[in-house]
C-alpha cells in the first residue's frame, strides 16, 4: 500500500514533495475520478499521497490594496460566498456551475489549474482577471502569468518538487466587471462545450477603457483574445457586441469530440462572447459584489 | 497526525451521526468505501465512485460533500453525518416521511443522496423555491422518478406541511395513493442493495475484462501470479466453468460466454477473474497478468456488419443477422400509389445506456450441493435457468435471492454477476461478493439497440393512413442478449398506434463487435416511435393538417384491428388520451405562436405531439405468473410474491390487488419478495406486464383465500372479513362469525389457509406475416411536449410535457404518475443528450443523463379505459411512459426550427449543424 502524508505546514508538505514523486490532494474532486476511471479498467497502480488539506495557510482568502490572494485550499464555496470586487463576477458565476454543489464544497481554485484541463471553467476566468499562479518548493517561491503555468493539455509549470500556493490577482481597475457563460448538453453536472470569460471596465461616459477576453474548451488551453480587447478599446460599451469580428477568434483552434463538433465551437464561441457583452453593456452595475 | 510516512492503514477519529468512532483504514480509502466497509453505514450508496451521482451524498462538517471524493485522511476530526442520522433538528426524519408520502423514492438507491442534499439545503436555507432546491440537488442523480416528486417532497417539508398518506381499508386498497409498503427502508438507509451485504468470510471477485472490441489472446501462467500475490486465492478462466460456458435469453441464442475463450467479442468481456482478499484483487493491474492480445478489426455499426465480406461475429450466422421479425398486411405496393401523400425518411439511434444508478452487485453462497445467490436482477427464475447451466446442476440446486435492486429498466434482465459469482463459490467453496465499478457495469452491460431505420408513410386526402412501411437494422452488438425480441416487437409496433391497411414493417437484429444490446423500456419501439411520428408530422404538414388532428383520426380505438390482425374489443384508449390533452395542445400553440411573435428570432418555441402504443406481456408466449398467500394460526397473513420490484412499485400494487381480492386492509399482510425457494414463479419484471400478469394472478391468490374463508364461514359474496390475531370475523349482513385460527387444522409450519393464483394473459403465436394476437392487451398514449430553441447555439430546453397514459386501471396513482414521470425523463434523455460510445462514454461524467434541472413541469392525465382481462382494469405503463417523449420533443424542436431532426440524441452541435444547413457529424 502506498504512503500516505498529511502534513499541516507548508515546510514539511514541501520537505515531502522534493523526497519522492507524490499525487497531490487537495478536495480530491480530480484525483479521486482519475482513479475510478483506471480501476475500472483495471490500473491499481497509484503514488504515495501528499495530502494538503489540513495546511492551515493554504485556507486564507487575502485582499489588499493592490491585489487579493486566494490560498491553494479556496474552494469553489469560499469563492462563490466571498465578498470580492465586481470584476470577480465572472469567476463567481462560474463557481456556482462547476459541478454540483458537493463538488463546489471539495474542489479548489488551485486543483483546477493543475489539472490543466481544457475544459477547466476556472481558466478563462483567471486568464480575464490577469491572475498569477504562486509556487513555491524547498528551493524558494516563484510567480507565474496564468497564461504561462498551463502549458499544453493536462499540462502545467509545476515542477515536481513544488506546490501551488496561492492565486494572486491585481486589484481590478476601477469599474470592472465580470461575467462567465458556460455552454453545455445539461442543466447541472456538465462538463463545458465551450465558456467565455470577460471583465471590462467603462468609464462615466460609457467608454471601455479595460477589457479581457478569454474562450476555454476552444483550444488545448483556455485563450485570451488580445485582437478583441484591442478593438474593444477606446469604444463605446454599448457598441462592444457589433464589434466582434470572426478575426479576433483566430487565436483558437477548436477540435471536435464526443461533446461537440469543432465548427461548432468555433460559431458558439463568438455567440457566447456576444451573449456575454449584451449581458455586460446592458447591466454594467447591476450585480451585488 | 499524519504528518509523518505511515504506509498501510492508519488510526483516524471521526464524529459521525453525533458519536465518537475510531476506524482502522487506509487513510486514502475514500469515506464512502470506510464508511460501508469499517463502519458497517451501508446508507451511503456508491453510484459511480467518481463524484459524478450524487448517490454517496453526506455532510462533512455541515456541508454536502461526495463520500467517494473524500479521503478518509481528511475526515480526521471532521463531524459526519450521514442518511443513517436524524439531521440538524431532525430535518432528515421530517424528509423521510416527506419522500414516502410523495412517492419521491422509487428504487430508493438515490435517496439517501437526495435526503442529504436536501438535508443540507434546508438546514441553511429554510425558506426555500424550487429553483433553489434544483440548484441544491443538481448533484445527485435520479434515475427512477424524473426528480419532480422529490422537490415536491421537499418545498413540503420546507413550507411546514406534510402530506399524509392515506391507510387503505380491506376492499379499497385499489386505486388508493398508499405509500409504497418497501418504503421505509429505502427512506431510512436501511435497504440492502446488491453491493450492501454479503457473509463477513466472503472473498471478493474482479473481473478482467478485454479492453479491445475483437481480440484473440492467449493466457500464461496464472498459477504463478496466485503463488506470487499474497491474499489472492485463484484466477478463473473458462476452464473453471462446471456446466456450459455460455448463457442467453433464448434457448437458442445462448451465446455468450461467461469467461471468453481466446477470443473476445467486444470491449468488456469476461475474459479471467480473480478471487481473493480486497486488497489482492484490487492490487493486481489487469497488465500485471500474462494475458497475450493479438488485435483484430472490429465490426463496428451495421453498415459495417452488413457488407459482403463482412467479419463473422458469430460462425453460425454468416450474414451477421441474429433474428428478424415482420408484419405484412394488405398490398403496400397496390395502396401507395392511391394515397394522396406520401413521406418517407432514415432515421438513426445511438446506444442508450440505462444507467440505473446501482451497478451489479451480490454474493453467491454455497450451501450443501446447492447454490445460493443474492444480487440485484429483474428476473430470478431465469438467473436459476442461466446459472443452473453454468454449474451443470439441476435448476433446483440453485436459490435466488434477489436484493433490494437499483433501477434495471431492463439491464438487469439478463445475468451479470451471477454465473461468475457461482463459479467462484463452486470452485472456491466458499462465499464470493462482486461489486461492478460504474465503468465496469456501463462497459459490459446491455445496452438499448442503436437503429437505423427507414420508413416510408402515405395518407389520403382526408389525413387517413393508407400504407406503412418500415425497414430497421438494430444493433445487437456482441451476443444476442434481447435481440430476437426487439426484432420481434419492432414490426409488430412500428406503424404507431394507427389504423393501417396496407403494412409492411421488418426488422433484423445484427450482430457486430460492440457492447451486446438487450432489453431497454420499449424494446426498440422508441426508435421505431421516432420515424412513425415523424412521418405523421410530415403528412399532416403536407396536408395543412393539425398534427394532433391527424392522430386522432388515425388512433386505434375499441372494436379496431391492429396491422396483426387482433381485435381490440376492449380498453384501447388512444382516442381517449388525446381528447384529454386537446386543451393543452391548443393553449401550447397559441403560446407559442405568441412568443415567437415576440421573439427577435434568437429564440424559438415549439410544440410538438407524440403517440404509442405498447403490448404489455411477452410477445406469443406463455408468460404466467403465481401467487400465494397464506394464513396461519397465530393470525399471521403472509403474501409470497416472487415478482421483484426494481423502484416500479410492483411490491405496493400486487400487495393492493391481493388485498382487494381478499378483502383485508394491505397492511395486515406480511409480505415474503422474489426468494425462489419461497414463492413461485412470477416471471420477471419486464414488458410492463407485473401490474397485468402477476396483478391477475395476486387479485386471484387473495380471491381464493376469501372463497376459503367463505365458505368456511357459509358466508355470502359481500361479507366482511376482519383479522385480529389469530380471530378472524366474517361479517355477512347482520350475521357475523368468528373463526378462532388455532382451532383449525395447521400444515407444518402452522399454515391453515392458502389461497393461490395462477394467471397467464391471452396471447397467440404470430405466423411468418406478423398476423396473430401477440398480447392480451396494450398501452396507449400520447404526450405533447413545449420546448425552447436557442436558434445560434442549437441549445434545447424542454419547458412543458403534458402526458395522457390509458393505464387501465391506476392502481396507485402516485405510482403510476412516478413510472409516468420517469419514463418521460428518460425519454427526455434519449432525444437530446444520450449515447454510449463504448471507449468513450464509459461513466456518467462523460454520459449525461438529465439532472433535476433539465425536467419540466409535467402534467398528467391518467385514462381508465378499464382492460376487461386486466385486475380491476389495470394493464402496464412502465414502458409506454418513455416512447411518447422522444417523438413530442422531436416535434417540438421542428415547430420551433423548420428543421427535422432525424438522428438522437439532438446534441446542441447536431442541431446547429442542421440550423446552418452544414451536414451532421
Ligand atoms: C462531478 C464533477 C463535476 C465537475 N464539473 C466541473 C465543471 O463543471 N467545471 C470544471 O472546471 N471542473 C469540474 N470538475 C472538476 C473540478 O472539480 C476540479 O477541477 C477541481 O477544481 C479540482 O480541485 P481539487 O481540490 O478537487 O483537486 P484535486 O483532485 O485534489 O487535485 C487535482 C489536481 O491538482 C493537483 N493539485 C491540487 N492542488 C495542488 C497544489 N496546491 N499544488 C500542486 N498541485 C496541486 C493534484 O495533484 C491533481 O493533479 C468536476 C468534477 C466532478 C467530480
Ligand atoms: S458514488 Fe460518489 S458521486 Fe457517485
Ligand atoms: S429512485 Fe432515484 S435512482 Fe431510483
Amino acid at each position: 500500500m502506498a504512503a500516505y502524508f498529511r502534513p499541516t505546514t507548508l515546510e514539511e508538505a514541501l520537505a515531502v514533495r522534493a523526497a519522492q514523486p507524490v499525487t497531490v490532494l487537495a478536495g480530491g474532486t480530480d484525483v479521486y475520478p482519475i482513479r475510478a476511471n483506471k480501476v475500472g479498467w483495471g490500473d491499481m497502480h497509484r503514488d504515495d499521497v501528499l495530502d494538503i488539506s489540513a495546511i492551515a495557510e493554504l485556507k486564507e482568502i487575502e485582499q489588499t490594496a493592490d491585489r487579493l490572494r486566494f490560498g491553494a485550499l479556496t474552494t469553489w464555496s469560499q469563492m462563490r460566498r466571498a465578498d470580492l470586487p465586481e470584476a470577480f463576477a465572472g469567476y463567481q458565476a462560474a463557481s456556482r456551475d462547476v459541478g454540483g454543489v458537493q463538488v463546489q464544497n471539495r474542489g479548489t481554485l488551485v486543483g483546477n489549474i493543475c489539472t490543466a484541463s481544457p475544459a477547466g471553467d476556472g481558466i478563462p476566468c483567471l486568464l480575464s482577471l490577469d491572475a498569477e499562479i504562486e509556487l513555491a518548493s524547498a528551493r524558494g517561491r516563484r510567480t507565474v502569468p496564468i497564461q504561462d503555468f498551463i502549458t499544453g493539455y493536462r499540462q502545467t509549470v509545476c515542477g515536481h518538487d513544488e506546490l501551488v500556493t496561492a492565486i494572486l490577482i491585481p486589484r481590478p481597475p476601477a469599474g470592472a466587471v465580470g461575467d462567465f457563460l458556460k455552454l453545455g448538453a445539461r442543466r447541472y453536472l456538465v462538463i463545458s462545450i465551450a465558456m467565455v470569460a470577460a471583465v471590462i471596465a467603462a468609464d462615466d461616459t460609457g467608454v471601455i477603457h479595460h477589457a479581457s477576453v478569454a474562450v476555454g474548451a476552444c483550444s488545448e488551453v483556455a485563450k485570451r483574445l488580445h485582437d478583441l480587447e484591442a478593438a474593444l478599446l477606446g469604444q463605446p460599451l454599448a457598441s462592444a457586441p457589433d464589434l466582434i469580428e470572426h478575426a479576433h477568434f483566430a487565436a483558437l483552434k477548436p477540435i471536435g469530440d464526443l461533446r461537440a463538433s469543432g465548427h461548432y465551437r468555433d460559431s458558439a464561441a463568438r455567440d457566447l462572447v456576444r451573449d456575454l457583452f449584451v449581458r455586460l453593456s446592458a447591466e454594467p452595475k447591476r450585480r451585488a459584489a | 497526525m499524519l504528518d509523518k510516512a505511515p504506509l498501510g492503514v492508519s488510526t483516524i477519529r471521526l464524529t459521525v451521526n453525533g458519536e465518537a468512532v475510531t476506524v482502522s483504514a487506509d487513510p486514502f480509502a475514500s469515506l464512502a468505501n470506510t464508511l460501508r466497509d469499517e463502519l458497517g453505514l451501508t446508507g451511503t450508496k456508491i453510484g459511480c465512485d467518481a463524484g459524478d451521482c450524487g448517490a454517496c451524498t453526506i455532510r462533512v462538517d455541515g456541508e454536502q460533500a461526495c463520500a467517494c471524493l473524500v479521503s478518509t485522511g481528511q475526515a480526521e476530526g471532521a463531524d459526519i453525518e450521514t442518511v443513517e442520522g436524524p439531521g440538524p433538528d431532525g430535518l432528515t426524519e421530517k424528509l423521510r416521511k416527506a419522500f414516502l408520502a410523495h412517492g419521491a423514492a422509487q428504487c430508493g438507491i438515490c435517496t439517501p443522496g437526495m435526503l442529504m442534499a436536501a438535508t443540507d439545503h434546508l438546514a441553511r436555507n429554510p425558506a426555500t423555491s424550487r429553483a433553489e432546491i434544483e440548484d441544491a440537488l443538481g448533484g445527485v442523480l435520479c434515475r427512477c422518478t424524473g426528480y419532480l416528486k422529490i422537490v415536491d417532497a421537499i418545498l413540503d417539508v420546507a413550507g411546514g406541511s406534510v402530506l399524509e398518506t392515506p391507510r387503505a381499508e380491506g376492499g379499497n386498497a385499489v386505486g388508493a395513493r398508499i405509500a409504497r409498503v418497501d418504503g421505509w427502508p429505502k427512506v431510512a438507509g436501511t435497504d440492502l442493495f446488491g453491493a450492501d451485504d454479503a457473509p463477513a468470510d466472503a472473498l471478493w471477485m474482479r473481473v478482467v475484462r478485454s479492453p479491445h472490441a475483437r481480440a484473440t489472446f492467449t493466457l500464461g501462467d496464472l498459477d504463478a501470479v496466485v503463488a506470487a500475490t499474497p491474499g489472492l486465492e485463484t484466477i478463473l478462466t473458462h476452464k473453471d466453468v462446471p456446466g456450459e460456458n455460455s448463457f442467453g435469453i433464448f434457448p437458442h441464442t445462448r451465446d455468450q460466454p461467461v469467461f471468453a475463450e481466446g477470443h473476445a467479442r467486444f470491449r468488456g468481456e469476461a475474459i479471467v477473474a480473480l478471487v481473493g482478499t480486497k486488497e489482492a484483487v484490487y492490487g493486481l493491474s489487469d497488465t500485471d497478468l500474462p494475458i497475450a492480445w493479438t488485435v483484430e478489426p472490429p465490426v463496428t455499426g451495421v453498415g459495417e456488419a452488413r457488407i459482403d465480406g463482412a467479419h463473422v461475429v458469430h460462425s453460425g450466422k454468416p450474414d451477421n443477422v441474429l433474428a428478424s421479425g415482420r408484419v405484412k398486411c394488405g398490398d403496400v405496393e397496390g395502396a401507395r400509389p392511391t394515397a394522396a401523400v406520401i413521406a418517407e425518411g432514415r432515421f438513426e439511434t445511438g446506444f442508450v445506456e440505462h444507467a440505473y444508478i446501482e451497478p451489479e452487485a451480490g454474493f453467491a453462497v454455497p450451501v450443501g450441493d446447492r447454490m445460493e445467490i443474492t444480487c440485484c436482477t429483474q428476473a430470478p427464475y431465469m438467473d436459476i435457468d442461466e446459472t443452473a447451466r453454468v454449474l451443470g446442476v439441476e435448476k433446483s440446486q440453485v436459490r435466488i435471492r434477489p436484493s433490494a435492486c437499483g433501477g434495471g429498466f431492463g439491464g438487469k434482465l439478463d445475468v451479470s454477476v451471477q454465473p461468475l459469482l457461482a463459479v467462484a463459490a463452486r470452485v472456491m467453496g466458499k462465499p464470493v461478493r462482486i461489486v461492478y465499478t460504474r465503468t465496469e457495469s456501463m462497459s459490459s452491460s446491455p445496452k438499448r439497440h442503436p437503429a437505423q431505420v427507414w420508413a416510408r408513410s402515405s395518407a389520403d386526402g382526408e389525413g387517413r393512413l393508407v400504407s406503412f412501411e418500415l425497414d430497421g437494422d438494430f444493433n445487437t452488438g456482441a451476443y444476442a442478449s434481447w435481440g430476437p425480441t426487439v426484432a420481434g416487437r419492432v414490426p409488430v409496433h412500428g406503424m404507431g398506434p394507427y389504423k393501417v391497411p396496407n403494412v409492411l414493417t421488418e426488422a433484423r437484429a445484427i450482430y457486430t463487435n460492440e457492447t451486446p444490446a438487450g432489453a431497454f423500456r420499449g424494446f426498440g419501439i422508441p426508435q421505431a416511435a421516432i420515424a412513425h411520428e415523424t412521418l405523421l408530422d410530415d403528412l399532416a404538414e403536407k396536408l395543412k393538417m393539425d398534427r394532433w388532428q391527424i392522430r386522432r383520426i388515425n388512433a386505434l380505438g375499441n372494436g379496431d384491428t391492429t396491422p396483426s390482425g387482433q381485435t381490440l374489443h376492449a380498453s384501447a384508449g388512444l382516442p381517449e388520451c388525446l381528447d384529454a390533452l386537446k386543451p393543452d395542445w391548443e393553449a401550447a400553440l397559441q403560446r407559442v405562436a405568441e412568443f415567437n411573435a415576440r421573439s427577435d428570432g434568437r429564440k424559438r418555441r415549439g410544440v410538438g405531439i407524440g403517440c404509442m402504443w405498447y403490448g404489455c406481456g411477452n410477445t406469443s408466449v406463455a408468460n404466467p405468473s403465481t401467487m400465494r398467500i397464506t394464513l396461519k394460526q397465530d393470525g399471521t397473513l403472509t403474501f409470497f410474491n416472487g415478482a421483484v420490484d426494481i423502484g416500479q412499485g410492483s411490491t405496493t400494487v400486487l400487495l393492493q390487488m391481493a388485498a382487494d381480492g381478499l378483502g383485508l386492509a394491505p397492511d395486515q399482510f406480511d409480505m415474503v419478495i422474489g426468494d425462489t425457494d419461497l414463492t413461485f414463479d412470477a416471471g420477471k419484471t419486464s414488458a410492463s406486464r407485473q401490474t397485468y400478469v402477476s396483478g391477475n394472478a395476486s387479485r386471484l391468490a387473495g380471491e381464493d383465500l376469501r372463497a376459503k374463508i367463505l365458505k368456511l364461514a357459509n358466508a355470502g359474496e359481500d361479507a366482511r372479513l376482519s383479522l385480529d390475531g389469530g380471530t378472524l370475523t366474517i361479517a355477512d349482513g347482520q350475521a357475523s362469525r368468528t373463526i378462532d385460527l388455532a382451532t383449525l387444522e395447521a400444515d407444518g409450519e402452522g399454515i391453515v389457509l392458502d389461497g393461490i393464483g395462477t394467471w397467464d394473459p391471452p396471447a397467440t403465436a404470430l405466423d411468418e406475416n406478423g398476423q396473430g394476437s401477440p398480447y392480451g392487451t396494450y398501452g396507449f398514449a400520447a404526450q405533447t411536449a413545449e420546448v425552447e430553441v436557442d436558434m445560434r447555439l442549437g441549445t434545447v430546453k424542454v419547458i412543458d410535457i403534458v402526458a395522457a397514459h390509458d393505464v387501465g386501471r391506476a392502481i396507485n396513482p402516485t405510482l403510476t404518475e412516478g413510472q409516468i414521470h420517469g419514463g418521460i425523463a428518460q425519454g427526455l434523455g434519449l432525444a437530446l443528450m444520450e449515447e454510449y460510445l463504448p471507449g468513450r462514454t464509459e461513466n456518467l461524467h462523460d454520459y449525461l443523463i438529465p439532472t433535476v434541472g433539465d425536467i419540466p413541469p409535467i402534467k398528467t392525465y391518467l385514462i381508465e379505459d378499464a382492460e376487461p382481462t386486466g385486475p380491476y382494469g389495470a394493464k402496464g405503463v412502465g414502458e409506454p411512459a418513455l416512447i411518447a417523449t422522444p417523438p413530442a420533443i422531436l416535434g417540438a424542436i421542428r415547430h420551433a426550427t423548420g428543421v427535422t431532426v432525424r438522428q438522437v440524441p439532438v446534441l446542441p452541435h447536431r442541431l446547429w449543424e442542421s440550423l446552418n444547413g452544414e451536414s451532421g457529424s
